[in-house]
């Protein structure tokens, strides 16, 4: 009886949200390392997800902390920008690497000036 | 009445034609349309002339707006009294014998002659509309349109380039002058919020006391413009340079009327005038300085033309010496004798420079009497008047009628009638210098033999009309000791005040006889070192303190090279100092500047992807850091 | 419950720095999907079950799958980790690291520097999330379609091999 009482009633854990937060921040910086660092096209690529996704944590974080399904709701859109964004980014990868052979980032320097 | 606009409007229609068509118009059409108009104009006159004398009052005729920026108003309107009526028939028909005189003398002109006639009406039309000017702003336009056609007329011939610079010259220094009367149009309507010249006089003299330092400064800047137009110290030094021009030009512009456009002015502002006596005295100064000068230096020229302008320099100082007294009927007076032989004495000068195939040296002359009788009895009759031969000549009445003024105002003064009388000796003296020169002595064989052309009728009757009324026109003001007829000045006191007169030791009479002996003996002067025995000069100019002197007179008494010191060598080594213009260095710094910024960011886009990121990312951090540790 | 959190925090922070510096792109990307995996389980100890589920089947199953075929569509094998190890020697991790540090400092200031007490949040359930989606959201719902749309599209055009002109024009 108390189970089922217990299934009902939200239950409160005890992570703090501060913590999630936390997390996140050093996620985003990890994932903009990443970004500055390497230089194949693939490997920045891959930093930017860790990035997104270390957004969405925050999110979550927030939306835990007040109680709200509104943090989860903006990282489903944050998901749907990641997926709608790898798709074409590495389609315009693939396009790259059929004309310039390389995925040397530094070689896509010709909007100079 | 309503037939005013026409007076300056018939010259200017003129120019407009020749200006635009001249090229494909005949010879003599171009003479007809060019002599035409003022023959018009003065008809023109003519008739308003003699309107006016019945109704005998002033008239404005307002022909449109013509600016009208908030509080400031100005019109193109045309106001006529006894002044601008005088001014107006002089101009007028001095005006058509010289174009008359001209449409022959020019007629060697190719391209030029229809050019010529051009600007000749354009400055007919200009000076008409100074004159007949209602406000201030459009006498300035009369005053700038003057101007510029003598610029135009004076460097006609502008192939040869010291005709081009005896134009600048001319338009630069008198340029100095227009400043100075555009500065006191400025001071005239701050102060008194209006340009209409009747309005000026009214208020002023209500509102200004006298001897008031507005009143002083306001009248000393017109007077600067004057002195300029004029030819006055100290902004003479163009005149006698503006001799190269042909000499209609000559005989039109700066004898007979531009260079009284000073005297107008300051005759037609002689209210304002008289509340600043300071001014009064500067200008009677001015004026009697520049006789002074003006006589002597014409003593020792050996060039007709330069002889003359002196001469015209001499004359309008007597005019300035007249305003500066208070005498301004006297000065009218003189001004509208003095166009008369001063034209006349031009044109007959014109023939004998024509004759001898433009041979202006007088010491290249001699014994032209026999060969060009109309010449040698014109220029006779003109060098009379302008001696002021007693009794018969015109210039008789009008010089004594200044001298008189000039020792009985009460504003005159005895120092000024001996600079006046002085001048006389020296006026007599240089003009019959003139006469025995060109006319009197030994024939010169190649100079005889080279006259091919005689004058023809279009030369011939102007200047016959203009030796009758250098002869007759002073009988319309006679003194008060020979009938006291004085047509003029009661004609004149419609508009000018009258003159004041304090009884002086001296009685009238004495000083009639006086300034008759002066002007012969300066006749007997000329006679005795130029005619009788030319070797007392010749010997003196041969001694090094003679040639000396010779050279300091004849140069003008090196004003110029003084005016070059003071002025044009510091100008033009600032000119040539600031080459590059230094004021523009600040522009050009900024346009550096500009260009730099482009480079810096030009070499920011680099295209590569991991830059662009980077800064990013340090955007990102100063933002964050901006927010977090504010 | 803490320290499993703890655990899973550094699950995820290690693999993300092990994937950021891998020379094999294989290597890299399975790191990737270990830390999202790790992020997963930390959605779920923060009580959002909804978005650990999605995080693990889109996320983890979806994109990083893509990630993996393009990278084998492109990588040539040991050739490939060569230029890698080339291209990552010591002297690159400076500046990013540096930059990266200050602004981890600042955001961590911004996060722990907050007076009010720690507090613990609270578990949303995934019919909440449900009914905020189609409730006030739905207009974002519609857009987010769109977008997906937008990508499908794109990508399929922007992917699509340019052939030569000797070829069958497509």
């Amino acid at each position: 009886m108390a189970n089922a009482l217990k299934k009902r009633t939200p239950t409160m854990n005890n992570i703090p949200a501060e913590y999630g937060l936390v997390l996140s921040a050093l996620l985003f910086v990890t994932g903009l390392i990443g970004v500055l660092a390497r230089r194949n096209i693939i490997f920045i690529l891959l930093s930017i997800e860790i990035m997104l996704n270390a957004a969405g944590l925050a999110f979550i974080s927030a939306g835990s902390k007040w109680g709200q399904a509104d943090g989860q709701v903006m990282f489903i859109f944050i998901l749907v920008m990641a997926a709608a964004e790898v798709s074409v980014g590495l389609a315009i990868v693939l396009q790259l690497f059929h004309f310039l052979r390389t995925v040397n980032s530094d070689q896509t320097n010709t909007m100079r000036g | 009445m309503e037939l005013l606009w026409l007076v300056p409007a018939l010259p200017l229609m003129g120019f407009l034609i020749l200006a635009l068509a001249g090229k494909r118009i005949s010879k003599p059409f171009v003479a007809l349309i060019g002599a035409g108009s003022v023959a018009l104009s003065a008809l023109a006159t003519l008739v308003v002339a003699v309107n006016f004398f019945s109704y005998q009052h002033a008239y404005t005729q307002t022909l449109w707006t013509w600016l009208e920026i908030g509080k400031f108003h100005s019109d193109i309107a045309l106001a006529i009294d006894s002044l601008s009526v005088v001014m107006v028939l002089v101009i007028t028909f001095v005006g058509f014998m010289i174009h008359l005189y001209a449409t022959e003398s020019m007629s060697a002109e190719e391209d030029g002659y229809s050019r010529f006639f051009a600007y000749m009406n354009l400055f007919i039309a200009s000076m008409l509309l100074l004159v007949l000017a209602d406000n201030l702003l459009l006498l300035y336009l009369g005053w700038e349109g003057v101007g510029l056609c003598s610029y135009l007329l004076i460097g006609f011939w502008y192939k040869d380039a010291v005709n081009s610079r005896a134009a600048m010259k001319a338009f630069i220094v008198t340029r100095v002058g227009d400043t100075a009367m555009a500065l006191g149009l400025f001071i005239l309507y701050q102060e008194l919020g209006t340009l209409r010249i009747s309005e000026i006089l009214r208020l002023a003299l209500s509102i200004w006391p006298s001897g008031s330092t507005i009143a002083v400064i306001s009248s000393a800047l017109l007077l600067g413009g004057a002195v300029g137009k004029s030819a006055q110290i100290p902004l003479h030094t163009w005149l006698p340079d503006a001799m190269a021009g042909p000499t209609p030009v000559s005989a039109l512009i700066h004898a007979a009327t531009m260079v009284t456009a000073g005297v107008y002015l300051i005759a037609r502002m002689n209210l304002l005038f008289s509340l600043a006596p300071p001014v009064m005295i500067a200008v009677a100064v001015i004026g009697a300085a520049t006789l002074l000068l003006a006589g002597i230096s014409a003593l020792v020229q050996s060039d007709i033309k330069r002889a003359l302008a002196y001469s015209t320099m001499s004359q309008i100082g007597y005019m300035f010496l007249a305003l500066g007294v208070g005498a301004w009927t006297a000065a009218i007076f003189h001004f509208m004798v003095h166009a008369f032989f001063k034209a006349l004495l031009f044109l007959s000068a014109g023939v004998v420079i024509d004759s001898l195939h433009h041979e202006r040296d007088m010491f290249k002359m001699g014994g032209l009497r026999h060969q060009l009788p109309l010449a040698f009895w014109c220029f006779l009759i003109g060098t009379a008047s302008l001696s002021a031969l007693p009794l018969i000549t015109a210039g008789f009445y009008s010089k004594d009628f200044i001298l008189w003024e000039t020792l009985a105002s009460d504003h005159g003064s005895i120092w000024l009638w001996a600079a006046g009388i002085a001048g006389a000796l020296f006026t007599s003296a240089y003009a019959f210098r003139m006469v025995f020169l060109i006319f009197y002595g030994k024939e010169r064989s190649e100079t005889v033999h080279s006259i091919t052309v005689q004058p023809g009728i279009r030369i011939k009757a102007p200047l016959i009309i203009l030796a009758a009324l250098a002869l007759i026109a002073g009988f319309v003001q006679m003194p008060g000791t020979l009938g006291g007829l004085s047509l003029f000045s009661a004609f004149m006191s419609q508009s000018l005040p009258l003159t004041r007169t304090v009884l002086t030791a001296i009685s009238e009479t004495a000083m009639q006889y006086l300034s008759a002996t002066i002007s012969l003996l300066g006749i007997f002067i000329a006679y005795i070192f130029f005619l009788y025995n030319p070797n007392y000069i010749r010997h003196f100019v041969q001694k090094p303190l003679g040639f000396a002197v010779q050279c300091f007179l004849a140069n003008g008494w090196n004003i110029d090279r003084l005016y070059d010191i003071l002025f044009v060598r510091p100008f033009v080594f600032a000119a040539r100092t600031n080459r590059h213009d230094i004021i523009d260095l600040f522009y050009q710094l900024i346009a550096l500047l500009h260009r730099v910024a482009n480079r810096a960011l030009c070499a920011s886009q680099s295209g590569n992807v991991r830059r662009y990121a980077f800064g990013i990312a340090v955007g990102a951090a100063l933002i964050l850091g901006m927010v977090v540790f504010k | 419950m803490i320290t499993i959190f703890y655990i899973s925090a550094a699950v995820a922070f290690i693999s993300s720095i092990l994937a950021i510096s891998r020379s094999n792109a294989v290597h890299a990307l399975l790191y990737t999907i270990v830390s999202l995996l790790a992020v997963a389980l930390t959605f779920y100890l923060l009580g959002a079950p909804f978005a650990a589920a999605l995080e693990v089947v889109i996320y983890a199953g979806a994109i990083m799958v893509l990630f993996v075929f393009v990278v084998m569509m492109i990588s040539s094998g040991h050739g490939a980790v060569q230029q890698e190890r080339k291209w990552l020697d010591s002297r690159i991790w400076l500046g990013p690291s540096v930059l990266s540090a200050i602004l981890a400092i600042e955001l961590l200031s911004v996060v722990l520097m907050q007076n009010e007490h720690v507090s613990s949040g609270s578990v949303v359930e995934s019919k909440q999330v449900g009914m905020a989606l189609l409730g006030p959201y739905m207009l974002g719902v519609e857009l987010a379609s769109l977008l997906l749309t937008a990508g499908l599209v794109g990508a399929y055009h922007i992917g699509k091999r340019i052939e030569k002109k000797d070829s069958d024009h497509e």
